[in-house]
């Protein structure tokens, strides 16, 4: 690969590498790969298997096409065999396929090569690669897959037997020098307590300790997981070093260091080591071929308030690469990413999409007779194999309706698309029922071929008899075929009742509104304007800037007020930016594509205004603030100058003062948080703790400066800082839950006393200050919460749509969500969240109009009473009370609804139908049920 | 190599077909872009493929 030219206009050299397999033609029916003969250590499956050279690593792989693998084939190494070609009967095998060379123009690159795996030594020092049961955790997720060596049983690779005891040994390839590897990477805790649960549901019985230094689940909702692993699975956590892990008879001794420098061993059957996340492979070549500079852990340059750029403009990055992270913050990197590429080119937008055209639908009276075609597939031996498919094709002969049947060997394969578009132009079919595998996967494909011969794609209906028949009855073909043609007769009973429905498009008022001034919602709106789109920022207070004016400076002492200044002239200069200052949401009607919104501002000494802005989508960003707790470890807080939090220290050592470094400081971090005042983690206040104590440090190299915590959680490269912090004399001191430092204060004097678990004795301390890392709470949730009509949760933050898929968008359509008012957030974090918010947000107001689903459901307005129990029950808000002729009446929103019938299956009076789902349709399909006739 | 010829592409290059990539060459298709995923192995979804289940949720990966 070879990259030139400059941002807008790049140019790309690419070398594609031959599957030998025709794309077109396979259809992933997986003969070939038992009729190989050659064997190939599975590497999808961490090498704890054996495959074929030709095969395809997962049966849900897209794309759905086996390959082969060239280093291993013995047609490409030496010329002979080629065995699978005759065998395939779709003709797919082609060994003549050559490597291509194809040159792209691209206006944007974004790099997201993931991550690599972590240096041998980092595993060899736990004697991995000498026993069998001592295992990886990426082999161990293998291990607990349905689809893994064992079909989701965890064994022992050495003899197979269940293990009794697993250890997990954390931090492998992270947080050691010793591999080059100084960070933290961020994941590996969370997931081991993942993998821990998971392997206890599997095994009740097996006894799961994870050994560890911190615990970092410092994400939303994580540390609630971590609760739940030690109180309901039982799962033992043991903070300590692990010196090494020795075969011992048929188990694994592992060794292990204590805090207070105590030798322990322990016997396990099975060891798993929490691997890092390291530099992806091909990192130093990407920087070669780019241009963009690396960190020095070869992960991809970008700075805290730029967190994509890479150092080439025009060339992004997101995902892993970026730093090590988790799915959900990958998924809101990508989205982010492809918002900051899209304003770069926006000039371009649209003009490299092929837009398809489709020929005029046939009309279709009401009454027109049902004309119906049947295809039965036999998915080559997926159904054939089980179902008698000749059988079942004949059996549907003569039935009311049908003017047409037939068997198809891949009804999905390219060539089964035309058969069935000349069958609907040669018997004027105008219903099609395809009897085969799953609508969730295919439907939308036959659908499209539905629409290529001019039929509304509505008049569809699918049978599976895949999943349904020849998968669960696979060892009872009798019953599966006669199950097939309950199914097919039950289909083409309720086809006979379909009627086309038309295609709906509600169209967008192309403007935003951006709820919160803090630095999430000025990067929300700075990237929307930056797409072309008019945002109104609404921000509560009389200035923009948020929880980030309190802040002074960042890790790397980059001053925060500068970056702040920055964006507030970008914000109040943008053309297409509209600030309301000490103004508020008071109301919000419509939805998607059509809201409305009134704005109340309070000018000084003015009576309020109030404003009404028209606006297709919403984000919210309204952020949040320090938490003021009552008590903290359980005691009440006493009122003393000397006790202070993070905040007004970060704010004191920014100033001028000769003596504004304390000569003496105790830090107390979670005060007030996990489950002390509040329940969960703010993610934020170690890293601040750790910066302030580096800056007193710096100020003054004598000061002594005490941290004590719970679990130090400077995850990413702040582990750096933390190292750094350690060697400069801060010293860090962990306690427990069972045994909280206690703390007397009055106006002159403040006492600590805490357990120091390396002397073993209690200390008691008179510093000069005591500092509280209080946390972060959110700001008037509940109220918006309200207005919107989006969920919260427990701890009052707003509920995304899904986390890890849909981690900025709110289940309410056009509304979404960033920064703060989501969870507490380091500031990269906070910026990347908004500027995937604003990418995510710009899709509809791209697009002009949103598309409504035609099965969304229908009120007949006749038969609906006004009893508005389907407005209470609908979870998308997407059913509203009108007045019709002075009546109450519901009516959907087309817009928001998504069809889940909810509605419909509620409703005392039946008023409520749902498109493609109507209650004719359903009877008929139950009657047809009941009528099995004669073969 | 900059000509003065050359045009702004409306086209966008993605390389690694991991979650983060996937989930971007979506992004910028519903933005409106032409997008190609560029991925060194056979199929897209990089390790995630590999996972069982993922936290938070921990449902299905794939
Ligand atoms: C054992 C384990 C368990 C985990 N469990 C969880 C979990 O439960 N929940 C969670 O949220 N996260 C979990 N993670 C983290 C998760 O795997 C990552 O967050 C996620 O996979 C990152 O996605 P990505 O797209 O950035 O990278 P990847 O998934 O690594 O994808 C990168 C892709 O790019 C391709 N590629 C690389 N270089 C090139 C190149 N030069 N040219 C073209 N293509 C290239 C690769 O082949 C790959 O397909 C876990 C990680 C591990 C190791
Ligand atoms: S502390 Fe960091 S590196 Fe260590 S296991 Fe936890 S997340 Fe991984
Ligand atoms: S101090 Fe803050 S970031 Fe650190 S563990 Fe406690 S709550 Fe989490």
């Amino acid at each position: 690969m070879s990259l030139s030219g400059k941002p807008g206009a790049f140019k790309a050299e690419l070398n594609l590498r031959p599957r030998y397999i025709d794309p077109d033609r396979c259809t992933a029916c997986g003969l070939c790969t038992t009729y190989c003969p050659k064997h190939l250590v599975d590497t999808y499956n961490e090498g704890l298997s054996v495959t074929r050279p030709i095969h395809i690593d997962y049966p849900q792989a897209v794309p759905a096409t086996y390959y082969i693998d060239p280093a291993t084939c013995l047609s490409l190494l030496h010329d002979t065999c080629q065995i699978c070609v005759p065998v395939c009967r779709s003709n797919a095998i082609d060994f003549t396929q050559k490597s291509k060379k194809r040159t792209l123009e691209v206006g944007a690159v974004i790099l997201s090569p993931g991550f690599g795996r972590v240096p041998d030594e980092a595993l060899t020092q736990y004697n991995y690669g000498n026993h069998p049961d001592i295992v990886t955790s990426i082999e161990f997720e293998r291990l607990l897959n349905p689809s893994g060596p064992f079909e989701g049983e965890v064994r022992c690779l050495s003899d197979r037997r269940h293990p009794r005891k697993i250890a997990f040994i954390q931090c492998v390839g992270s947080r050691d020098l010793g591999c080059d590897n100084g960070y933290c990477s961020s994941v590996c805790c969370m997931y081991a307590i993942k993998e821990a649960m998971v392997a206890k549901e599997h095994d009740p019985d097996c006894e799961i300790t994870i050994y560890y230094m911190d615990m970092r689940t410092q994400g939303k909702d994580f540390d609630a997981a971590r609760v739940r692993a030690e109180e309901h699975y039982g799962i033992k956590f043991v903070r300590a070093k692990v010196a090494d892990v020795m075969p011992w008879g048929k188990n694994l001794k592992l060794t292990y260091s204590t805090l207070s420098g105590e030798h322990h061993f322990e016997a396990y059957d099975m060891v798993v080591l929490s691997v890092g996340l390291d530099a992806p492979a091909s990192a130093k070549q990407l920087a070669e071929i780019t241009g963009i500079e690396l960190n020095k852990y070869d992960f991809c340059k970008t700075t805290t308030f730029d967190p994509l750029a890479s150092s080439q403009k025009g060339i992004f990055v997101a995902g892993a690469f970026q730093g090590p992270k988790d799915i959900p913050e990958s998924v809101t990197q990508s989205s982010a990413a492809a918002g900051i590429a899209s304003s770069l080119i926006k000039a371009q937008r649209g003009k490299g999409v092929v837009v398809k055209s489709y020929p005029v639908e046939k009309e279709m009276a009401a009454d027109e007779e049902p004309r119906i075609g049947v295809f039965v597939c036999h998915c080559g031996i997926n159904i054939g194999g089980v179902v008698d498919v000749p059988r079942v094709d004949k059996y549907i002969e003569g039935m009311e309706g049908v003017v047409f049947h037939a068997e198809s060997l891949y009804s999905c394969s390219q060539d089964a698309q035309e058969v069935i578009k000349n069958k609907i132009k040669e018997h004027n079919l105008n219903r099609v029922v395809i009897a085969a595998c799953s609508p969730r996967t295919h439907e939308p494909l036959f659908q499209e071929t539905l629409k290529d011969a001019g039929l509304n794609r509505s008049l569809f209906e699918m049978v599976n008899i895949r999943d349904q028949c020849s998968w669960v009855h696979a060892n009872e073909p009798a019953e599966a075929t006669r199950k097939s043609m309950d199914l097919i007769r039950m289909g083409i009973a309720k086809a006979r009742h379909i009627q086309p429905l038309q295609e709906q498009t509600v169209p967008v008022t192309r403007k935003a509104l951006v709820i919160g001034g803090g630095v999430a919602g000025m990067i929300a709106a700075l990237n929307l304007a930056e797409q072309g789109y008019h945002a109104s920022l609404v921000e509560k207070t009389d200035s923009l800037g948020g929880h980030l004016k309190n802040q002074r400076y960042t890790l790397n002492g980059d001053k925060t007020a500068d970056y702040l200044k920055k964006i507030v002239d970008q914000v109040t200069k943008h053309k297409l930016i509209d600030v309301s200052l000490s103004s508020s949401i008071v109301a919000v009607n419509g939805f998607v594509g059509n809201f409305s919104s009134v704005i109340q501002s309070t000018g000084k000494g003015k009576s309020a205004v109030e404003q009404t802005i028209d606006h297709g989508i919403i984000v919210v960003a309204t952020g949040g603030q320090d938490h003021a707790p009552e008590t903290v470890l359980g005691q009440a807080l006493p009122k003393s100058p000397l006790i202070i939090t993070q905040t007004d220290l970060e704010i004191r050592l920014d100033g001028k003062t000769k003596n504004r470094a304390p000569k003496a400081v105790v830090m107390i971090q979670c005060a007030g948080s996990r489950g002390d005042d509040l329940a969960y983690c703010s993610k934020t206040c170690c890293t601040q703790a750790v910066k302030n104590a580096l800056k007193i440090k710096e100020i003054d190299p004598e000061s002594q400066v005490i941290v004590l915590y719970r679990d130090l959680r400077t995850y990413g490269y702040a582990e750096d800082s933390y190292r750094e912090a350690r060697e400069k004399g801060v010293i860090f001191i962990p306690y427990s839950m069972d045994d909280k430092p206690v703390f007397k204060a009055t106006a002159k004097k403040v006492e600590i006393s805490f357990n120091d678990p390396i002397l073993q004795e209690k200390v008691t301390m008179e510093p000069e200050l005591m500092v509280l890392s209080v946390g972060i709470v959110p700001q008037d949730t509940e109220e918006l919460s309200k207005i919107l009509k989006i969920p919260v949760n427990a701890d009052r933050f707003y509920l995304e749509a899904h986390v890890k898929l849909r981690p900025v968008e709110m289940p309410v359509a056009g509304v979404f969500l960033c920064g703060l008012a989501h969870s507490p957030k380091p500031l990269e974090e906070i910026i990347v969240q908004a500027q995937a918010a604003a990418a995510k947000a710009a899709i509809p107001l791209v697009r002009g109009e949103v598309n409504v689903e035609p099965i969304v459901s229908h009120v007949d307005q006749e038969t609906c009473i006004g009893c508005s129990l389907c407005t209470s029950l609908c979870p998308y808000q997407a059913i509203q009370m009108v007045k019709v002729d002075n009546k109450r009446k519901a009516e959907t929103i087309m817009a928001s609804c998504k069809a889940c019938g909810i509605c419909a299956a509620h409703c005392p009076t039946f008023a409520i139908s749902m498109g493609g789902f109507t209650n004719e349709q359903i009877t008929s399909q139950i009657e047809a049920f009941g009528q099995a006739g004669e073969e | 190599m900059a000509s003065a010829k050359q045009t702004k592409s409306g086209t966008v290059m993605v390389v690694g077909g991991g979650v983060a990539g996937v989930q971007a060459a979506l992004d910028l298709t519903e933005l409106g872009y032409y997008v190609y995923l560029v991925e060194k192995s056979p199929a897209i979804g990089g390790a995630m493929a590999q996972l069982d289940k993922t936290f938070p949720t921990n449902d299905c990966s794939l």
